[in-house]
This record gives C-alpha cells, sequence and structure tokens, in this order.
C-alpha cells in the first residue's frame, strides 16, 4: 500500500517538471508567432533593425545574438586562466588536502552572490577603471560586461572540472610517474586526456550560465541596439533587451522580445545537451 | 530555546495584529490596500504622499515604478487601481481601452545632467539639445556651444549622450520638447516612449541615467529632476520660446502651465511661450477608469482611490511637491481635476456626490 503511495507521489513530481517546461516552450511559441510570421523566420535572425517608428516597425534579433555570442565567447576566454588553475590545485596538486577544501568552498562561494552584487561592482569599480585605462571612453560595453560575466562562471567551470580531474584513475597517473614522467608531463599527456571531455563539459554549462545572464550584463553592455563594432563597443544581449524592454512592450515589440526569449532558450538547450552528451562520454571511458 | 521560541511567536502575534488591525478611517470604511503601477519620474513624490495619506486615512498604497507604458499595460489588463503616467494616452490608446480619466498630481521637469570636469553652469538651446542627441554636435568645445556659454571653458573631448534602454515617460516628455524644437529632430527621430538614439549609451530608468551620468566624465543625459537633485549631478539651464535662460526651479516649472489647459487636462506643456518658464516641463498623471467596478473590486476600494486621488490635489499634498523638488499643479490643475473626479461612478452611480 504504502509503495504504491510513494509511486503516485513519485510520479506526480516527475511530472511537474516536464509539464512546466512543455509549458514554457508551448507560450513562448504562441506568443512569438507574430513577430515571426510578420517579419519570417530567418528575416527575424539575420535583421539587425530594431526601430518603434510607429507604422514602420522593425525588429531584427542578429545585434542581441552577436552581443550575447559576444559576452559568452570573451567571458570564457577570460574565465579559463583562472578556472582551470583552480580545478587542476583543488583536483590534483593539492587533492584532499584542508587548503584545497577552503579554495573550493571559497570557489564555490562565489556562485551564491547575487547577480545584482557583481553588476554594482563592475559599475562602480571595473567601470571607473576601464575608463581611467582610456579602453574605452564610456567605459560600458562588452567587454566590461565579459570581465564580470567571466568572474562569475568561474565556480560552474572550476568546481565541475576538478571533480574531473580527481577521477582520473591513479594507476595510470602512477604508471606515467614510473615511467620516469614529470608532474606536468602527467597533467599535460594523462590527465587532461583522460579528464579532457569531462573538463570541456563543464565550460560548456558554465556557457549556458552566462548566456542567460541578464541583470549584470544590462547594468554593464551599455544597452544600446547596434551589432557591436569591437570588443570596447556597446551593445545589447538578448537577456538584456528583454529586461530592457519588456515592462513597456506591446503588440509586435511583445512578440519580438518573446521571439527572442524563444531563440535564448534553444541556444541554451542546445548548449546544455551538448554539455551533457560529453559528460556522459567522460563516465563511460 | 524557549526563549527564542516565545519571541518568534510574540513577533508573529505582533505582525498578525498588525495586519489585521483594519483601523476604520475617518468615513467609517475599512482600510484597503490600492495597488498601482507605472512612472518612475514621480516616485519620489508618491513615495512620500502615500506614506502621509496612510497616517491621514489609514489606506496603505504600493506602488510600482514600472515606468509609465508598464502601467498603463496593468491598467489595460485590469490588475492595478491607478497607473502612473508621465505621458497622457493618445486618442487612439484611449478608444483601446474602457474610459479613463486623468489626474494630474504634481509637475515635474526633465533636467539635463552632465557630467564636465570645472564646468558649473551649462546653457544650451532645444536644437543644441537635438543636435547633441542626434550626434551632429560631437564635441563639448563646439562653436556652437561657446556661443552660448561664453566665458566657460568646455573641453576639448567627445560628448556621451546618455539615454534610456526602457521604454519612458521621460523619454517621450524630453523628445516631445526636441520634436517642437527641431525640425530635423521631428524629421529623424520623432517624439514617443521608445526613440532610436543614434549614438552615445543606455541606461534602466532615471536612477540608471542618473547613476552613468555621475560616473561617466563628458557626459550629458535626461533624467526627471528629483534624480539630478538627489544624486547631486550639475544640470543645465535651458533657452526657452522667449529666448531667457532658464533653470529648473518649482517656479519656473509651475510657469509653463500657466496656459490653457483641456478639460480632461490631457496636455503638454513642453517648449511654453510663458515668461520665465522651464521648456521640458510636465504634467505627470494618474489614470483610473471612470467605472470603478472591474475586477471584482470592492465599492470600498473605489472610494479609497478617490480619497487618495482627492488627498494628491489638497493642499497639504502639494505643498510636499516642491519639498521634493517637484512643483505645485495650478489652481485650474486642480479645480478640472477634482470636477473630473466626479464623474467616477461604482455601477453607474457617481461615488462623489
Amino acid at each position: 500500500m504504502n509503495d504504491k503511495i510513494y509511486r503516485v507521489i513519485l510520479f506526480i513530481a516527475a511530472l511537474i517538471v516536464p509539464t512546466v517546461c512543455g509549458g514554457v516552450i508551448y507560450a513562448l511559441v504562441t506568443d512569438a508567432y507574430d513577430a515571426f510570421e510578420y517579419f519570417g523566420f530567418f528575416k527575424f535572425l539575420t535583421s539587425s533593425e530594431w526601430s518603434y517608428t510607429e507604422g514602420a516597425e522593425q525588429y531584427g534579433a542578429l545585434p542581441f545574438i552577436t552581443g550575447t555570442l559576444m559576452t559568452t565567447l570573451l567571458a570564457l576566454v577570460f574565465c579559463i586562466p583562472f578556472s582551470l588553475p583552480v580545478a587542476l590545485f583543488v583536483g590534483e596538486y593539492f587533492k584532499g588536502t584542508k587548503i584545497a577544501a577552503v579554495l573550493s568552498t571559497v570557489t564555490d562561494l562565489l556562485a551564491g552572490i547575487p547577480s545584482i552584487i557583481y553588476g554594482l561592482w563592475g559599475f562602480y569599480t571595473l567601470r571607473p577603471i576601464i575608463m581611467a585605462l582610456d579602453i574605452s571612453e564610456q567605459g560600458s560595453g562588452i567587454l566590461t560586461a565579459s570581465l564580470v560575466l567571466a568572474i562569475m562562471i568561474i565556480p560552474y567551470a572550476a568546481s565541475l572540472s576538478a571533480e574531473f580531474i580527481k577521477m582520473v584513475p591513479n594507476d595510470l597517473k602512477e604508471g606515467a610517474y614510473s615511467l620516469g614522467a614529470t608532474r606536468a608531463e602527467v597533467i599535460r599527456k594523462v590527465v587532461f586526456p583522460v579528464a579532457g571531455s569531462g573538463i570541456f563539459s563543464s565550460y560548456v554549462l558554465a556557457i549556458g550560465r552566462a548566456l542567460g545572464e541578464t541583470m549584470t550584463v544590462t547594468m554593464l553592455i551599455g544597452n544600446t541596439n547596434n551589432i557591436p563594432d569591437s570588443i570596447t563597443s556597446t551593445g545589447n544581449s538578448m537577456a538584456s533587451i528583454i529586461a530592457n524592454q519588456f515592462g513597456e512592450a506591446d503588440g509586435l515589440r511583445l512578440s519580438s522580445l518573446i521571439a527572442i526569449g524563444l531563440i535564448l532558450f534553444l541556444i541554451t538547450a542546445a548548449i546544455n545537451m551538448v554539455g551533457k552528451i560529453m559528460i556522459k562520454r567522460a563516465r563511460i571511458s | 530555546m524557549k526563549k527564542i521560541f516565545s519571541s518568534v511567536m510574540t513577533l508573529i502575534l505582533a505582525i498578525v495584529a498588525v495586519s489585521c488591525g483594519g483601523n476604520a478611517t475617518s468615513e467609517g470604511r475599512k482600510a484597503q490596500e490600492l495597488s498601482g503601477a507605472g512612472a518612475t519620474f514621480p516616485l519620489p513624490f508618491y513615495n512620500v504622499v502615500f506614506e502621509e495619506f496612510a497616517q491621514v486615512n489609514g489606506d496603505a498604497v504600493a506602488y510600482g515604478g514600472i515606468g509609465s507604458g508598464g502601467g498603463v499595460r496593468n491598467l489595460r489588463d485590469k490588475i492595478v487601481d491607478f497607473a502612473g503616467s508621465d505621458a497622457f494616452l493618445s486618442d487612439k490608446e484611449m478608444s483601446d481601452m474602457n474610459a479613463v480619466i486623468h489626474v494630474p498630481t504634481c509637475m515635474g521637469a526633465v533636467v539635463l545632467a552632465y557630467n564636465l570636469d570645472g564646468v558649473n553652469n551649462l546653457n544650451l538651446s532645444g536644437d543644441l539639445i537635438a543636435d547633441i542627441f542626434a550626434g551632429n554636435i560631437k564635441m563639448w568645445n563646439d562653436e556652437r556651444l561657446a556661443a552660448l556659454n561664453p566665458g566657460v571653458e568646455l573641453p576639448a573631448e567627445a560628448i556621451i549622450p546618455v539615454f534610456r534602454s526602457d521604454g519612458s515617460g521621460t523619454t517621450f516628455v524630453f523628445t516631445d520638447y526636441l520634436t517642437k524644437v527641431s525640425p530635423m529632430w521631428k524629421e529623424k527621430f520623432g517624439a514617443g516612449k521608445s526613440v532610436n538614439f543614434p549614438s552615445g549609451q543606455a541606461a534602466k530608468g532615471n536612477p540608471g541615467v542618473a547613476g552613468v551620468v555621475k560616473q561617466t566624465k563628458n557626459s550629458i543625459g535626461y533624467v526627471g529632476s528629483e534624480y539630478a537633485f538627489a544624486q547631486k549631478i550639475a544640470y543645465a539651464k535651458i533657452q526657452n520660446q522667449r529666448g531667457e535662460i532658464v533653470e529648473p526651479t518649482a517656479a519656473s516649472i509651475s510657469a509653463a502651465a500657466s496656459g490653457e489647459i483641456p478639460a480632461d487636462t490631457r496636455c503638454s506643456i513642453t517648449n511654453s511661450d510663458a515668461a520665465g518658464a522651464y521648456p521640458i516641463s510636465t504634467f505627470t498623471w494618474m489614470i483610473i477608469y471612470k467605472e470603478q467596478n472591474y475586477s471584482d473590486r470592492s465599492k470600498e476600494q473605489a472610494v479609497a482611490t478617490l480619497d487618495l486621488l482627492q488627498y494628491i490635489l489638497s493642499d497639504d499634498a502639494q505643498k510636499i511637491t516642491s519639498e521634493v523638488h517637484y512643483a505645485p499643479l495650478p489652481e485650474k490643475a486642480k479645480e478640472l481635476s477634482l470636477k473630473n473626479l466626479k464623474t467616477v461612478t461604482f455601477d453607474g452611480t457617481a461615488i462623489l456626490q
């Protein structure tokens, strides 16, 4: 009897998540339909116009797709030199020691800081530095947003990579040592090849996090609806245009914003899927 | 442990007692909770007024500063008691929803806040502002700027215009003014809550723009006056239609409304031709439905809504305007509004006698 009740409860609980997800997709698709129908799916993806003029409204997602991809990729580039050493430190060099535990806790703490705090820090601390260094005149832009994003995704990349590095079998490493390999050689020739797809997937998941980040990016990217022509110029990401304009939008603009939401949803889902597949592969090998 | 438990219980009891208090108002009806949403521009004024109103009348008012357009959308979806807006509804917008009335609550100004080292007095004209935001005047030491600012050392630096990234009543007032004074602006950009500014950077909300201007050298942005005052950012004096260089003050803002006001109070007072008028002045409105019985609202809630509006139009509340850097309504606007409030009904019968 008890078993049956448990099964029903579990079944219902398990059903809720796919239902919610299905509902989200349904709502996004139906509300975005107007924009896709009016502009055409590919035209919407490739148009760089974002013009409010009544009667001649033109909305295209290209500037925001570009903005999102630029900030995310740059954030990834900036994040690697910080997260990879942390992962090696925790997972290999000081594996199981107290100092590694402290370091990994501190890194994980970074993930718990609300994004508005990162945004404010970026706005009041990093942005003036960028202006003072004359990197860009107005301080805001792709670069500023990417730098803060990089810090935000370090914990996601570092802690998962560390797990995969820890999982590298000792037999393999000892074998390499017994052949006279140095530590650096072991890391390069044994740890990275074995944990490689796992590390790769942890970065993919970090990218997924950076793609959807809204508050921080909105505060730092400059919010202009153009395709950024350099890494210091201002732009807008898919999440930030939605955050900026959703409150006031209606009609075609609202539908276009939801269409951008749908595209972001699809990109994030695809990237997460790639990450999951890579993790699976890492486990099998 | 027991001690902690008992103190927690006391706290909970206290909260329950406060929230269920339901202290009766002067008219003997139960205290209501009103909700509104809209413009951030008058938010600092509303915060003070709502607090006073709660003390006088016992009704609590929650107001979400989500922007004028958002407020109007909430009203159209019938989920708020009133919407706050810096832009009055157009005839087309009015025809899309049930009958509404506009009640002006106070007057404010859009000021041009700037951040320039060593400059603490800047004069601008409508033409110059339009050319700066259109990207035609790119440098601070431009000849035309210098001509209006004799004796001021303007730096040879690029101008960074700052504008709103979200749709906004403030943007509407600002671009409405530019459309009136600059044919170039009218043709290329027009007036609206969202406008395609060609250069510079954007920030969300009045506080966002004020924050960016304060943090960015050589920038200039348009913000609701209160936000520039509160953050102690320098703002420009502006040449009005009569050629006077005017600083935004309670007096110069009120002067802009000395002309004719239509019966429904929907009018733009930018670029006023009155003497001493600050040219980018505006009313800010609360918008309510003429028929108050919607979305299962009780009559008491409708009465409370009207009480709130009457309170805002009263001398007590209007006195607060200048304390928080807005300007009081002219008599004419108050008279018209009180008359309009009498037309508000519940189930078809007038609420106020």
